[in-house]
């Protein structure tokens, strides 16, 4: 129990030109609880479409997903989304948006000020709880999203390239507070991300998806993220496994743009 | 055209002189200041305040020169006004020229003047004659008819001040000119100047002297401010039943194919007919009192608020909504917590642009038919070339007009502090 299991899933669509789009095929994979999987690929490989599915907002064709026995068919507040970026709520304080999820599950003022209060200290925001949204940096914004999430106590958390608009060195600031927060909640994470060497760094389980059809194309178990917890991730990447590493999948993914790029030229 | 003109050197005389003066002051350094492109950087353009302050004082020299105003000490020059005279040569029957001179009063009309007094003993046949014509007028004079044997056939004026003339011709006098009509009699036009006459454009001390008398004493029965407060009223009593509507009505398309499909259509072709032109059906189905004015700026706001309640809804950008369900919200509690707030900003510019249509739609049909309201004060008393009146109403239009666009702004930046911040 307490297993993301994702059975067998494809994702079929039709165009209204007539044709048709396998954005996934037959993907499997089970999480154990606490686990962290990164997601990896080329554009158009169906890591968001899977990520859709997983939190509810798409239907498969063929295969479903269940968490802990229990089948998705639409969203839920024990699947949180942490988003790249604008899906905070600009009309409301930080401090509101993060007591949202259990504002409105109706629990009272008194029950969830503690709560935020935590989670404004746990993300680094304890002196903006009063600010609003636009008056924030692009990293605090993402900050305010993690607690936001976290708030609603899920048992999973997916995210969608969290990190992708920020600057480079905030994003490594980031990607040090999302190890913290995962090692220190224990929480399952689904992480998709376009950056190899944050894949690398964070995830625990790495998967390589292949497009046309949308496809897993290789796993791996990394060991970096254990390390990464509470280190400096610049040491990590030091590492030479890690730079061996990064250059297998750097070819891999290398090598199905080019197989992409021919196969456009193809039907051209 | 002299007047364009007069504005186009005083545009061309301000911005020279100014040039001249920024040049001599000591400079700010600020960020813009140190901007080397600024030709083609919108945002190095602000309004210059020194430019806006020099445009409406220029408006109103200009105004107050040309109308004779107190407020400007200099004016273009006006009619003549006072006494002048001219000498006209008759020959009479027999062949005999004689001279008499003709003494014009010119006066203020509205004013009680005397007729110039003068000689009636004849030189030999012709006879001094008196005239008075208002300023701004003509005079069409037979200036023979009291001259010995003027009535006979034959006699006839055959110059003015020395300059010969015949019927169809013009000469000038010292304070005007004589048209000779092909009857023989003489049509005096005293100088007219280049100042406009009160009934095209009184002065802008009378417009203000006629706010005082309409502000105390009211016209047409209703005071002042209950004309304006009528179309005020009535525009907010439209465009408050408009929004109550249109606002739900926008959502729903926003968020149903059905609404959306069902309404489309109507909406979309309501939208481009102008309110004006509902006028003279609204007129047939509802007359010309309250009900059908409130009806018509209820429809004026309607489709504007409805397509600005849908735009709100496609506005939200998905990962919100998204956002709110993997939170667990509800879909009321989406549509209450991040559809409507979300959507606002786009209501309030939809806001804006109904009422600046509403306002322009109530002066519009107050025109047509009111027995009270700011159109229907400005149109009767142009009935009565009572300009004065009809410039005042289209100042105070105007400036609700803005004050209404002004109200609105602020409730928006207090209202909606994260517009475009998204």
């Amino acid at each position: 129990m307490g297993d993301l299991v994702i059975d067998n899933l494809s994702m079929r669509f039709d165009l209204p030109n007539g044709g048709s789009v396998q954005a996934l095929k037959n993907v499997s994979l089970k999480l154990a609880k606490g686990e962290l999987l990164a997601v990896l690929g080329p554009s158009g490989c169906g890591k968001t479409t899977l990520l859709n599915i997983v939190a509810g907002f798409l239907a498969p064709t063929d295969g479903q997903v269940t968490l802990n026995g229990k089948k998705v068919t639409g969203p839920g507040p024990e699947r949180g989304m942490v988003f790249q970026q604008g899906a905070l709520f600009e009309w409301m304080n930080v401090r509101r948006n993060i007591s949202f999820g259990p504002d409105m599950a109706g629990r009272p003022a008194s029950e969830t000020r503690p709560i935020v209060d935590n989670l404004l200290r746990t993300v680094g925001l304890q002196d903006f709880g009063e600010k609003m949204i636009y008056e924030l940096s692009g990293g605090m914004q993402q900050r305010v999203a993690l607690a936001r999430c976290l708030a609603n106590d899920p048992d999973v958390i997916l995210m969608d390239e969290p990190l992708g608009a920020l600057d480079a060195l905030t994003r490594e600031k980031m990607q040090g507070l999302v190890l913290k927060l995962w090692k220190e909640t224990g929480k399952t994470i689904i992480l998709i991300t376009h950056s190899v060497e944050e894949a690398l760094l964070l995830g625990e389980r790495l998967l390589v998806m292949a497009p046309r059809p949308g496809r897993i194309h290789k796993e791996y178990r990394l060991p970096f993220a254990e390390m990464g917890v509470g280190r400096d991730l610049r040491l990590v990447k030091k590492e030479p496994e890690f730079g061996q590493r990064r250059e297998e999948i750097l070819g891999m993914i290398w090598d199905m743009e080019e197989e992409i790029m021919g196969r456009q030229e193809e039907s051209a | 055209m002299i007047v364009f003109l007069l504005y186009l050197v005083i545009f061309g005389f301000a911005y020279v002189a100014y040039r001249f003066w920024e040049r001599s002051r000591h400079h700010i350094h600020d960020f813009a200041s140190l901007k080397t492109v600024t030709f083609g950087d919108e945002s190095a353009v602000s309004p210059n305040r020194f430019a806006s302050v020099v445009s409406i004082i220029a408006l109103f020299a200009i105004w107050g020169a040309f109308t004779g105003s107190v407020i400007t000490p200099i004016h273009v020059p006006g009619p003549f006004v006072g006494d002048t005279s001219f000498t006209y040569t008759a020959r009479n029957a027999a062949g005999e020229t004689d001279e008499a001179v003709a003494h014009i009063r010119v006066y203020r009309v509205g004013e009680e003047v005397p007729l110039p007094e003068v000689s009636d003993t004849p030189n030999t046949f012709a006879v001094d004659d008196a005239v008075k014509i208002g300023a701004w007028r003509t005079s069409l004079s037979r200036l023979n008819e009291n001259d010995i044997g003027g009535q006979e056939d034959g006699y006839s004026l055959i110059a003015i001040d020395g300059q010969p003339i015949a019927p169809g011709e013009t000469v000038r006098f010292s304070d005007g000119e004589v048209t000779m009509t092909n009857k023989g009699s003489l049509s005096i036009k005293p100088d007219k100047g280049w100042q406009m006459e009160p009934i095209w454009l009184p002065a802008p001390e009378a417009v203000l002297g006629r706010l005082g008398e309409i502000a105390s004493e009211g016209y047409k029965n209703f005071s002042l401010w209950e004309h304006l407060g009528y179309s005020l009223g009535r525009v907010v009593a439209g465009f408050v039943i408009g929004s109550i509507i249109g606002i739900p009505l926008g959502y729903a398309m926003g968020l149903s194919n059905w609404f959306r499909g069902w309404f489309d259509p109507i909406v979309e072709f309501m939208r481009p007919v102008p309110p004006l032109a509902l006028i003279p059906l609204i007129i047939i189905w509802f007359g010309i009192g309250e009900e059908g004015k409130v009806i018509l700026l209820f429809l004026a706001a309607l489709w504007i608020m409805t397509i600005a309640a849908r735009a709100g809804v496609s506005g939200v950008r998905i990962s919100k909504v998204h956002a709110a369900y993997s939170l667990g919200a509800s879909k009321w509690q989406i549509l209450r917590h991040v559809i409507v707030p979300n959507s606002l900003p786009e209501i309030f510019t939809g806001a804006r642009v109904a009422m600046g249509v509403c306002w322009g739609t109530v002066v519009a049909a107050e025109l047509v038919a009111a027995d009270r309201g700011a159109g229907m004060m400005i149109v009767n008393a142009s009935k009565f070339q009572l300009t004065d009146i009809v410039i005042l109403g289209i100042i105070l239009i105007g400036i609700i007009g803005y004050g209404i666009d002004i109200l609105m702004r602020m409730a928006e930046k207090w209202l909606v502090p994260w517009k475009g911040r998204g």
